[in-house]
């Protein structure tokens, strides 16, 4: 046995020793190696003989691979070995379960060893897919199988535990499974209860929600085991509650986290939650504000679902709380894990039982549409045989009913200055509704009359509130104030501008403010825009279709055409990065932002670090400042082929940089898209003359994110601009000598 | 059928201007073969009754008989030359309009100060029996005419609580002399009392806003109600005098004043308070038309013998249309 275990070193014969070598397993030698192992021994020197046979054994297809390189045999392949040795250890322990039955003493040992050493070695998937099914048939009905199961996990030594139990929580299909393999492990073996109830939970996040299940169900099953689910719901939410955690943590991670809470309250009943209510409560309370204070909408709704689900089971008597959020895919399918099943209930008396009620679903649908075509069919029939006139009533033909629109009052203002006084003092509320809903017409339908009050009426928007339930309040109003601003973008934005950093507004203002600031700039820097807008639409729709037509009839005259067809299709086909009009456009006259940029981007610029006592930037309202470095690297973008392009850049980068730690994750990646728009937006030559230090330091904030970011947006988007950077110095690389 | 383009809808014939008032109440003169073209009376806020020519399209006599309280209601009485008007002035008169004549030859007082329209049956030739809103909130009141004597009062049990009756229609089976009484009432309910017993029938909930108007085709045993909110109701009455709600129609706006069946029951139209009238066909209740022309809410519709419709406005206009037109 040793001799040929030791023939794998030396290298000549190598072919015939490795077919020799292949026989030996092939003829189920393996198991008789480990149960002789496990057999008890007297000898002296048996541990190292164990110690060397375990190397061997484990190490066996690098040894093959390293000596036989190309000539491997592929029995030898690791993906084929341990599945091979799987199936040998399966074997190996059913000698033992007989030499038990028959009496004789016997330690499992040397199989956990084994299976240990190739976990740690990473193939826990080859032999745990092939020993877990097996196992779990075996064990199912006997005692002894358990039992030894058991055993052999115990004796896994404390080093490869981890790998074993990561390994076996992934294979197993259910938590049930899992329990009959593990028995009580994680109450006798503390580096086994460290890894079930806090390395998966809190240090790992990649694996699966139905291995989640599985873990969370196994600690359920038992009411030994129970305490240690319920300690971890604690823990679970004390992590949830934390805001730096919630501040820090992936996504990714927070969202496996929200599962891992939901599916502990599936499992936990009643009782067990009141005994520690106070304290779920209180982390709760803490994790749902921390939740809703986070920029990112993801996090909010996750921070919504679990509060909602935690709340109704937590706190029974009082109301649960109620969120809106989006029912989409994650939402339901966070709430179907919460749904709770009973404290023994397996999922497969879940499964066991849920084709009943759909069945019956079924059936009572099927008889609903029979009850139902049968109604229908009734009324069909009545009419044909109680009304003798059937056919002449049908030369009755209707006349045109497409003016028959809801009725709104025809009282909306004719003028611009109607709608001020209006908005302002009316308290007819449907002419209040009437002149909002013409406001935007009006005030592009007479740029001169808008002018004349452009500030005021700037002013009355931004502070109108909704005082009806008016249908689509906030884009009327909003459409409406970014037409002002683009009728006299100069003064108008200086007062916005001025207005975002005053005292006594609400987020909301200052926000709508923003965007539309944004919305404005997009439009101003539209060419063509406004007055040519309608012409450049009927002369473009033309433009499409004559083209098109002519391209079937007559193929040489189309020639002029054929281009605005194939822009057109690429402009339908492509998704572009950044957001914002179609760059194609941009040729075709003066970008009329260029005499305005300033007006709306300096004043925005400059006061972000100064506090007001109703509004701080930097503490508390980092949503805001989140939009703001949005909005800059928005007015930046669309500064683009502008005179200011230099000097809004550097003030940005500038900008950049002393907000370049900043915590929160919405604010980060507005400062990644500022820098990627001033990459896009400055011209290459002015970037690397007058911007070089600064954009030197970008530079290296850039490498650092997208290495260490924890935000994989983060990550990406600083990978783009790194990518803008290094297309810059191409460009630049042949002009230079 | 498939209609390439439905064509644009009509203009009205004509407009006869002049009430100087919201017009309240039209009725055209059933004795239309007597003159060749019939004639139109229209009540209107003012308290004034016109008396319309459709030949020259003039008013040919005003009755001023409310003392200026708005006219609700008018009603010719068959086969005599006599209206029926009501006021808000809580008085009913009684005009003889023969031979040119116009005179208020009798009038009944009111106790009810709602808006209510009365209904008329005639059951012999010079006896006709008047339904008017009662004394009680929701009490209807049967009146013996001409000799003005109470028939009965017909007043819902205590626990039904039905509100004002909106509108009254007065009604008798050709198989029969027993009359019948289909009131609309304020909770949107409808129902069908029987005179002689005076004991309700059937009663069914059909809107959920008060009943504006209905009307009912003895023919098909089928009635239409409009009420203040957007839904026209179709039902029916089958032969154990028990209402039921056929279907329900939704309209684009609000608030429907009377609803009126064309005499051929062919078709149907309603008289909105958006300003527009529409036309539905009766048998099936698919929408026909729908004629903006005024500018104020329509407060109520009328069908000549002939088919010529005509509408009232608070725009103090009748506009005159003629529609799916056969003769």
């Amino acid at each position: 046995m040793e001799a040929i275990e030791s023939t794998a070193g030396p290298s000549f014969c190598l072919m015939k020793m490795a077919q020799l070598l292949a026989n030996f397993l092939s003829q189920n030698r393996m198991a008789a190696i480990m149960e002789e192992q496990c057999r008890p021994q007297k000898k002296p020197g048996f541990p190292l003989l164990q110690q060397t046979l375990l190397n061997k054994v484990v190490g066996l297809p690098d040894h093959l691979g390293n000596r036989l390189q190309q000539d491997n045999l592929t029995l030898f392949f690791p993906q084929n070995y341990f599945r091979l040795l799987g199936e040998e250890v399966v074997r190996a322990l059913q000698v033992i379960v007989d030499a038990l039955r028959g009496g004789l003493d016997c330690s499992v040992s040397f199989v956990s060893q084994v299976l240990g050493k190739i976990c740690i070695q990473g193939r826990q998937k080859e032999i745990l897919d092939v020993l877990v099914p097996q196992l779990t048939a075996l064990t199912q009905g006997s005692c002894l199988w358990q039992r030894v199961c058991w055993r052999l996990m115990e004796q896994i030594p404390d080093r490869a535990m981890e790998a074993v139990l990561t390994g076996l929580v992934v294979a197993a299909p259910g938590p049930e499974v899992l329990s009959r393999l593990l028995g009580n492990l994680v109450l006798k073996s503390k580096k086994a209860q460290f890894v079930m109830t806090r390395k998966l939970l809190f240090l790992q996040y990649q694996h699966t929600t139905s291995t989640l299940q599985s873990l969370l169900g196994y600690l359920a099953m038992d009411s030994q085991r129970r305490p240690l689910l319920i300690q971890a719901l604690k823990e679970l939410l004390e992590t949830w509650g934390s805001s730096s955690a919630v501040r820090h943590a992936p996504l990714a991670q927070q969202h496996y986290l929200s599962a891992a809470i939901l599916v502990c309250l599936a499992h936990l009943g009643e009782p067990e939650l009141r005994d520690s209510q106070d304290e779920l409560l209180g982390s709760m309370m803490a994790g749902v504000k921390c939740h809703l204070d986070s920029s990112l909408p993801t996090v909010r709704r996750l921070g919504m679902i679990v509060a909602e689900v935690l709340s109704s089971r937590i706190h029974r008597e009082g109301p649960p709380l109620r969120f809106q959020y989006e029912d989409d895919k994650l939402s339901r399918e966070l709430l179907a894990l919460a749904t709770p099943c009973t404290a023994g209930g397996s999922t497969l008396e879940a499964g066991g039982s849920s084709p009943a009620p759909a069945a019956t679903e079924i059936l009572e649908k099927t008889v609903d549409g029979e009850v139902e075509s049968a109604n229908s069919s009734v009324p069909q029939v009545r009419p044909q045989d109680s009304d003798s006139d059937l056919d002449s009533d049908d030369e009755f033909i209707p006349y045109d009913m497409s003016g028959d629109k809801e009725l709104r009052s025809s009282k909306a203002p004719l003028y611009v200055r109607d709608c001020i006084e209006v908005l302002t003092s009316s308290e007819d509320m449907e002419r209040w509704e009437a002149a909002l809903r013409a406001l935007e017409g009006l005030v592009c339908k007479s740029p001169e009359a808008t002018q004349e009050v452009s500030v005021e009426l700037a002013k009355v928007l931004l502070h109108l509130e909704e005082r009806t339930c008016v249908s689509g309040f906030e884009g009327l109003r909003q459409r409406a104030l970014v037409a002002v601003t683009v009728m006299d973008p100069a003064r108008v934005a200086e007062y916005l501008t001025s207005q975002f950093y005053a005292l006594n507004y609400s987020l909301r203002q200052r926000m709508d403010i923003l965007d539309v600031l944004t919305l404005a700039a997009q439009e101003l820097s539209r060419p063509g825009h406004l007055k040519r807008h309608a012409q450049q639409v009927s002369s473009g729709s033309g433009g499409l279709c004559l083209p098109a037509q002519a391209a079937c009839q007559h193929d040489h005259t189309a020639g002029s055409g054929w281009r605005a067809v194939v822009e057109e299709r690429i402009r339908s086909k492509t998704r572009r990065f950044s957001k914002g009009f179609p760059r194609r456009e941009l040729a075709n006259g003066p970008n009329e932002f260029n005499s305005v940029a300033g007006y709306f981007f300096f004043p925005l610029i400059q006061h972000f670090d100064r506090p007001l006592v109703t509004f701080d930037l930097l503490g508390d309202d980092q949503l805001v400042l989140g939009r703001l470095t949005h909005t800059l690297g928005a007015l930046m973008y669309l500064a683009v082929n502008t005179t200011v392009a230099v000097s809004m850049g550097k003030a940005l980068l500038e900008f950049v940089w002393a907000l370049r730690f900043h915590v929160d994750i919405y604010v980060r990646r507005g400062l990644l898209s500022a820098v990627s728009s001033i990459l896009l937006s400055v011209p290459a030559e002015r970037l690397l003359g007058d911007l070089s230090e600064e954009l030197l330091e970008a530079r290296s904030w850039l490498a650092d994110v997208a290495e260490k970011d924890v935000d994989q947006d983060c990550r990406e988007q600083a990978v783009r601009a790194l990518l803008l950077l290094e297309r810059l110095k191409d460009r630049l690389l042949p002009i230079s000598p | 059928m498939a209609v390439p383009l439905s064509p644009p809808p009509p203009d009205p014939q004509f407009v006869l201007r002049g009430t100087q008032s919201a017009v309240n109440a039209l009725h055209f003169c059933g004795g239309a073969e007597v003159h060749g073209c019939p004639l139109l009376f229209s009540g209107s806020q003012n308290g004034l009754v016109h008396i319309w020519s459709l030949q020259t399209r003039r008013a040919v006599a005003t009755l001023d008989g409310h003392r200026g309280q708005s006219v609700t209601w008018l009603q010719m009485l068959p086969q005599s030359p006599q209206l029926l008007s009501q006021g808000r002035d809580l008085r009913l008169c009684l005009w003889d309009l023969a031979e040119g004549r116009n005179a208020v030859v009798d009038s009944i007082c009111l106790e009810s100060v709602g808006f209510c329209r009365s209904s008329v049956l005639a059951v012999g030739q010079a006896r006709w029996t008047l339904a008017v809103p009662g004394k009680g909130i929701d009490e209807v009141q049967i009146l013996e005419m001409p000799s003005k004597t109470s028939v009965c009062t017909l007043k819902p049990e205590a626990d039904a609580k039905p509100g004002m009756p909106m509108c009254l229609g007065l009604w008798q089976a050709e198989s029969s002399s027993r009359p019948f009484l289909l009131a609309g009432y304020e909770d949107g309910s409808i129902a069908l009392w029987d005179v002689w017993e005076r004991k309700v029938c059937s009663r069914i909930s059909c809107h959920e806003e008060p009943v504006m108007g209905f009307d009912f085709d003895s023919q098909k045993a089928r009635g239409v109600s409009g009420s203040a909110g957007k839904a026209l109701t179709v039902w029916s009455l089958d032969g154990q005098q028990a209402l039921q709600v056929c279907s329900t129609h939704q309209l684009t706006n609000p608030g429907i004043s009377e609803v009126t069946i064309r005499p051929d029951h062919k078709i149907l139209t309603t008289a909105g308070w958006d300003h527009r009238i529409r036309v539905f066909q009766w048998r099936t209740m698919k929408p026909l038309a729908v004629l903006a022309f005024h500018s104020a809410s329509v407060h109520c519709v009328a069908f000549a013998t002939n088919g010529l419709l005509a509408a009232g406005s608070k725009d103090q206009r009748i506009s005159i249309w003629s529609l799916y037109q056969r003769m």
